[in-house]
């Protein structure tokens, strides 16, 4: 134990970029998610395709291989591009920003089946009383969609939030000084890799706590209106 | 004639994939064994865990579901743990980490069980899907409808024959939707195999990457090969859902009905 507090300060400086890392790749998440679920919604033929082919593609491929497939491949398609046009020289994708792209491309497949769901709960007339009040259709998503399609998605939401956490440990694999690798190098060099990894379980479980705190005062704060029986 | 007709033929797709495809699809097609052996691997783990960790499951799922006076509690300290923290870190956790016990090292179960990746990643993997499975499990035990339970305390069944002739069916098939999910969900899991030395799917397509010095390749017949498998496992258990819950399906024309309504 008093070699993982004398580790202290590298396993806070992962648990840091575990912490951004999940973060950023929700922001990204939620975003593919919204489109993706706009598209699976709308009567366009074409964006229903592509959305379904999307979500379909998650669901057949594991997050780390379109991890690795993103940081390897990707660097060089980025590249072979670049040189094509002459656009850039020379561009390196860190683990960092593949991790992120790579998270939120998964998870967003996963939003968009959550959020896909909260839309369609919400009954079809508020949405055609908003028309007939004369709002535009901006007016109609911040007013009526957005505050319902919260209160529907949320657990879906958490649940997708509390995956998404532990699929950041993934990011360790292609050498994001994360908090599992940071714990790993430390545990191999001082040869105690039982005690560091068990520290790491610890903090996901605190990370965890502590998200399921945030999640149900968001629950509470988007259900205000509703009555419980 | 024939004979040198296809090899030329062949030569000619050689050329291409190594020169003009952006995929060299006959440098993976001379390999394909290697992915083959990784498939069986992945599929061998994932298989024997979820069968393990199902059968492991149903008496923690019974008593959660009961809410047993001694076993509750470290059933649900089980299933936290495994359910709070990430494959990755289990299976490092017991893979890397249990050699830094002495006693461990030097019982009789390190030489041909726990020193084994193999070995150690069937355990962590049991345990992680026997935490998930008993955690849904309890749900759809708990969800039995009311009227079930009164029908058989009314046939005057005993508590053992009223869980093992009305409630466990029941319960099995509600819980199966899940179940489709925790099983696709196992799958993805298993490409953590490939960090703990184990050359499953993504094993195969790291090793050839990394053999020829490639970008795509690998990865990409690795991510074909796990989306097949998905299918697969998608099929198969939407035929199970078909003839398990028959008896839950909408009548045809009150489908109809839904189906008009909705669009």
């Amino acid at each position: 134990m008093e070699t993982v507090w004398a580790y202290r300060g590298l396993l806070f400086d992962g648990t840091v970029v575990t912490v951004q890392l999940a973060i950023a790749s929700l922001l990204l998440a939620v975003f593919f998610g919204l489109i993706g679920a706009t598209a699976k919604l709308s009567s366009n033929r074409l964006s229903q395709k592509i959305a379904g082919a999307y979500t379909t593609l998650i669901r057949g491929v594991p997050d780390l291989v379109l991890m690795m497939l993103l940081f390897y491949g990707g660097q060089q398609l980025l590249n072979e591009f670049g040189e094509l046009t002459g656009w850039w020289e020379y561009l390196e994708i860190n683990q960092f920003t593949s991790g992120i792209f790579s998270i939120g491309f998964v998870f967003g497949a996963y939003m968009t089946e959550t959020f896909r769901g909260a839309i369609l709960a919400i009954p079809r007339g508020q949405i055609e009383a908003g028309i007939a009040c004369g709002m535009t259709s901006m007016k109609i998503f911040r007013r009526i969609t957005w505050p319902q399609m919260v209160r529907f998605a949320l657990p879906g939401f958490a649940n997708n939030w509390l995956v998404l956490v532990k699929a950041t440990a993934l990011v360790s694999v292609i050498g994001l000084h994360d908090l599992v690798w940071n714990a790993s190098t430390a545990g191999r060099s001082v040869r105690e890799p039982f005690t560091f990894m068990f520290t790491v379980l610890i903090i996901y479980l605190f990370l965890t706590a502590v998200s399921d705190v945030g999640l149900r005062w968001l629950d509470r704060r988007y259900n205000v209106g509703v009555r419980k029986v | 004639m024939e004979e040198s007709k296809s090899r030329t033929f062949w030569e000619y797709l050689t050329y291409i994939s190594e020169n003009k495809s952006p995929l060299d699809f006959v440098l993976v097609w001379d390999h394909i064994d290697r992915f083959l052996w990784g498939a069986l691997l992945t599929l061998e783990i994932t298989i024997l865990a979820l069968l393990l960790g199902g059968v492991l499951s149903v008496p923690m799922a019974i008593a959660r579901a009961y809410k047993h006076r001694w076993l509750n509690f470290p059933i649900w300290c089980f299933t936290y743990f495994f359910r709070g923290t990430p494959l990755l870190v289990q299976t490092y956790l017991i893979y890397y980490g249990l050699a830094q016990f002495e006693s461990v090292r030097e019982s009789f179960l390190w030489d041909p069980v726990l020193s084994s990746a193999w070995w150690c990643a069937l355990i962590v993997f049991t345990l992680n899907t026997a935490g998930y499975t008993t955690e849904f499990l309890r749900g759809s035990i708990e969800t039995t409808p009311a009227g079930e339970i009164e029908a058989a305390r009314a046939c005057g069944m005993s508590p053992m024959t009223m869980l093992r002739r009305v409630v466990l069916p029941s319960a099995f098939r509600r819980a199966l939707p899940a179940y489709s999910n925790e099983v696709i969900f196992m799958l993805h899991g298993s490409v953590v195999l490939s960090t703990i030395t184990l050359q499953d799917l993504l094993g195969a397509g790291r090793w050839l990457n990394g053999r020829y010095y490639l970008a795509y390749e690998g990865f990409i017949t690795a991510m074909l090969f796990y989306m097949v498998l998905v299918f697969i496992i998608s099929r198969g258990f939407s035929l199970w859902e078909k003839h398990w819950l028959v008896h839950l399906r909408q009548r045809e024309s009150e489908t109809g009905a839904v189906a008009a309504r909705a669009g």
